[in-house]
């Protein structure tokens, strides 16, 4: 007990915490900007990036991993918010965190292993192009001063760090930040502040029941953004989690995530914030400045809130200008840059999939149907590359006009077609054998083609014979596992 | 194969280690297994604190960690090679023919629980590498280890001396029988003298559980004597040890929950943290 909470919260305490410092001011003005997408006021995001990041330092299956109020999950909410009010929102917030908990108890962590790589670098890529797409109204119909703002911005973000001594202790989006506040303020310049797209928080968050009917209607309305909510969430979370897993090359408890994840949204919705998830930009930044336990998400949560309550009348005055540029760093950070690279290396199945993972995102704004729309294409792919691992011999015995066909290599849906057209009926023959021993059967189709096969063969007047299909069709089975029985897999591999 | 296992690492205990496990193994005819654990902190010194991600900053910072930890795990585990390599050597020359050598990464309780069904007996220190005040400190997860593995482990100080007699701290408990049965059926106490020692009050009850133990272990053909001590266990064990001049002390560990042992201390702990002679702790 003691060692674990050592090894968990108190073995890195100088990184940690100032790695919850740096993701701290980093997710405010995410935060804010990600209230503004959902079109809600910046205490929502405010308060559920504080109330998430606290919640799941405790109860994540992820040590080191940031969540907060996140734009995959924003996006989804946009048309809650606009038809039907925050208070529906909130209480959708709720039955997200509702949803993942069951989730959790399911185990539904383990489904991840059916989301290949190709989809999950889709999602990364996609994920990048929504952030950027939303900032685009913040950029269009502005005067010229706001893209000069801009500009600078990101020039401030990528640069500072070069500079010797204080480029590697001070965060460069904060300077960012804080420079052009300055600016802004000086000069007096007419454009967007925080301040004008809604409240800042003024107080310490408060318990607080949506104040909803609790009906069956209700339930209607946010049923249909509670399931897309839960399902992006944890989707981005177990994505994330793999992230740092790799970076840190350490384990984490998917189950355990789902749950966390369910929690802190019960609790974000509690308190008046929206739905969040893990974060994968932040979660980088974190690895990168440092922060390996729980005590960095902890940090990053406690010290959001006190920055924003202490600093509120400075955080109406931050120009909009310099959060765009803080969200134009977090999607080009997001951004996998690899797999603009690798499109050349890879084989074009696997790209296709990523591709149309982004296509049906940045189309569709859900990052759900995009997921969905890539494992069942990198399914389909599957299945056809492996139906080309089936091969049909055959020889002609004359003393006995026997014609014996060897059937080698799978056999399911996507490969019986190729199995019926590989007998040649219009052969007259007396003897037919089937030599199925070296097959696999893995449906019923694969069955059905079989039946038609030699249904086909007996009209021709020839005598068919099937060798082997009880081994060849063990396969069918539900649950026909190797995994328990180590000599199963020369009983599979070796008939 | 059942093997003796001993944890070697940088501390001071490992040549007593690798003597009493030498020792343990001659007396057990079994064969030895040099196990190190490399149980590194990944942390990297230098967190950069720019808090800005450009394209390919997941990559670069793959990169640079794996790099970083790559450069530490080659160090460690060369460094783990030659304290493997001075152990066999100071084994082979104590007369042990068959060893092996292991290297696991990660967590020693983990690694030790891999190694759980190859184990017969685990040799280890007292004092870990990191517990440098040796006199008050115990291994700092020697009770994670003793809580978690199911194998007799005998805990060595930091002097090897070899072991000629040996007390058996009973209570009369299912527990404590299990450990008189253990030992009766293990040849390396055999010929040893032994005492077996209870605490608390002088009934005839305890004197028959004695006598009963005595009974179990009459197999050994050891000279055996018994004892009932009053007082508090941990002080009066160690008085009886003392006065006998005792080598090895063999007890049962960690008989009650964490909870308890929080609120109450447990006896275990403060025998480990007193111990200055050789202990078998039996779980």
């Amino acid at each position: 007990m003691v060692n674990s909470l050592k090894a968990n919260w108190l073995s890195n305490i100088r990184g940690d915490v100032l790695a919850g410092i740096v993701v701290a001011l980093a997710l405010i003005p995410e935060a804010i900007a990600f209230s503004i997408i959902a079109g809600v006021d910046p205490k929502v995001g405010l308060y559920a990036s504080f109330c998430i990041a606290v919640i799941i330092a405790f109860v994540g299956g992820r040590p080191g991993m940031i969540s907060a109020a996140t734009a995959a999950m924003a996006v989804l909410m946009v048309t809650l918010v606009k038809e039907h009010g925050l208070q529906y929102l909130l209480a959708a917030t709720l039955l997200t965190g509702v949803l993942q908990v069951i989730a959790g108890y399911l185990k539904l962590g383990s489904l991840m292993r059916f989301v290949s790589r190709s989809v999950v670098t889709g999602f990364v890529n996609a994920l990048a192009i929504l952030i950027f797409m939303a900032q685009l109204p913040e950029l269009t119909n502005v005067t010229w001063h706001v893209y000069a703002m801009t500009a600078a911005g990101l020039g401030i973000i990528y640069l500072f760090p070069l500079v010797p001594v204080v480029g590697k202790v001070l965060p460069s989006p904060l300077v960012c930040i804080v420079v052009l506040t300055a600016v802004a303020v000086v000069t007096g310049l007419d454009i967007r502040t925080v301040g004008d797209m809604g409240d800042l928080p003024d107080t310490l968050p408060v318990f607080l029941w949506p104040d909803v009917p609790l009906n069956l209607e209700t339930l209607m309305i946010i049923l249909p953004y509670s399931i897309p909510l839960a399902i992006v969430g944890l989707l981005e979370s177990m994505m994330t989690a793999t992230i740092v897993d790799d970076l840190t090359d350490t384990t984490s408890d998917r189950n355990r995530e789902c749950k966390g994840q369910g929690i802190a949204n019960i609790g974000s919705g509690l308190i008046g914030g929206m739905a969040g998830c893990a974060m994968i930009g932040q979660s980088i930044i974190n690895v990168k400045s440092g922060g390996r336990t729980r005590l960095s998400t902890l940090t990053a949560g406690v010290f959001l809130l006190i920055m924003v309550l202490l600093l509120d009348n400075v955080l109406v005055q931050i120009p909009m200008a310099a959060l765009v540029a803080v969200m134009i760093m977090v999607s080009i950070g997001t951004f996998s840059w690899d797999s603009i690279r690798n499109l050349r290396k890879h084989p074009l199945s696997t790209n296709i999939v990523m591709l149309v993972t982004v296509v049906v995102v940045v189309a569709t704004h859900n990052l759900a149907f995009g997921v969905l729309a890539g494992v069942l294409l990198a399914a389909l792919f599957f299945a056809n590359k492996v139906g080309h691992y089936m091969l049909v011999t055959s020889e002609l015995d004359e003393t006995t006009d026997t014609r014996t066909y060897r059937v080698v290599g799978q056999v399911f849906f996507s490969s019986s077609e190729k199995f019926m057209e590989s007998f040649d009926f219009k052969e007259a023959v007396d003897n037919v054998v089937i030599d199925l021993s070296r097959a696999h059967f893995w449906d019923i189709t694969a069955v059905g083609a079989l039946d038609k096969a030699v249904i086909k063969f007996r009209r021709e007047g020839s005598e068919v014979e099937v060798i082997g299909l009880n081994e060849a069709s063990a396969t069918i089975v539900d649950r026909f596992g190797v995994h328990d029985k180590p000599d199963a897999v020369d009983q599979l591999m070796g008939h | 194969m059942l093997r003796v296992v001993a944890c070697i690492d940088g501390s001071q205990a490992a040549p007593a280690v690798c003597d009493y496990a030498a020792w343990a193994s001659k007396h057990m005819e079994t064969p030895m297994m040099l196990l190190h654990v490399l149980d590194e902190e990944r942390y990297p010194a230098e967190p950069d604190l720019a808090g800005n991600i450009g394209l390919g900053s997941r990559e670069q910072l793959l990169e640079d960690l794996a790099e970083l930890d790559r450069k530490r795990a080659k160090l460690a585990l060369e460094h783990g090679h030659h304290m493997l390599d001075e152990a066999q050597k100071r084994v082979t020359e104590a007369g042990i023919g068959e060893v092996i050598q292991r290297q696991r990464h990660g967590d020693l309780t983990e690694s030790l629980l891999a190694l759980e069904n190859q184990t017969r007996l685990l040799v280890m220190g007292l004092h870990g590498e990191s517990s440098s005040d040796r006199d008050t400190h115990v291994g700092s997860q020697l009770e994670t280890v003793i809580r978690s593995m199911h194998r007799p482990i005998l805990l060595v100080p930091d002097e090897y001396t070899e072991p000629r007699s040996a007390m058996l701290a009973f209570d009369g408990s299912a527990t404590a029988f299990k450990g008189v049965e253990l030992l009766a059926g293990s040849p390396v106490l055999k010929g040893m003298p032994l005492h077996l020692v209870m605490v608390g009050p002088d009934t005839n009850d305890r004197w028959e559980q004695l006598r009963k133990a005595e009974k179990m272990l009459a197999g050994l053909e050891s000279e055996i004597t018994l004892a009932i001590r009053a007082g508090d266990v941990e002080p009066a064990l160690h008085a009886y040890q003392e006065e006998q001049d005792i080598d090895i002390l063999v007890m049962g560990a960690y008989g009650h929950s964490r909870i308890r042992q929080f609120l109450v201390g447990s006896t275990t702990t403060r025998m480990l943290e007193t111990a200055r002679k050789p202990l078998v702790v039996l779980r």
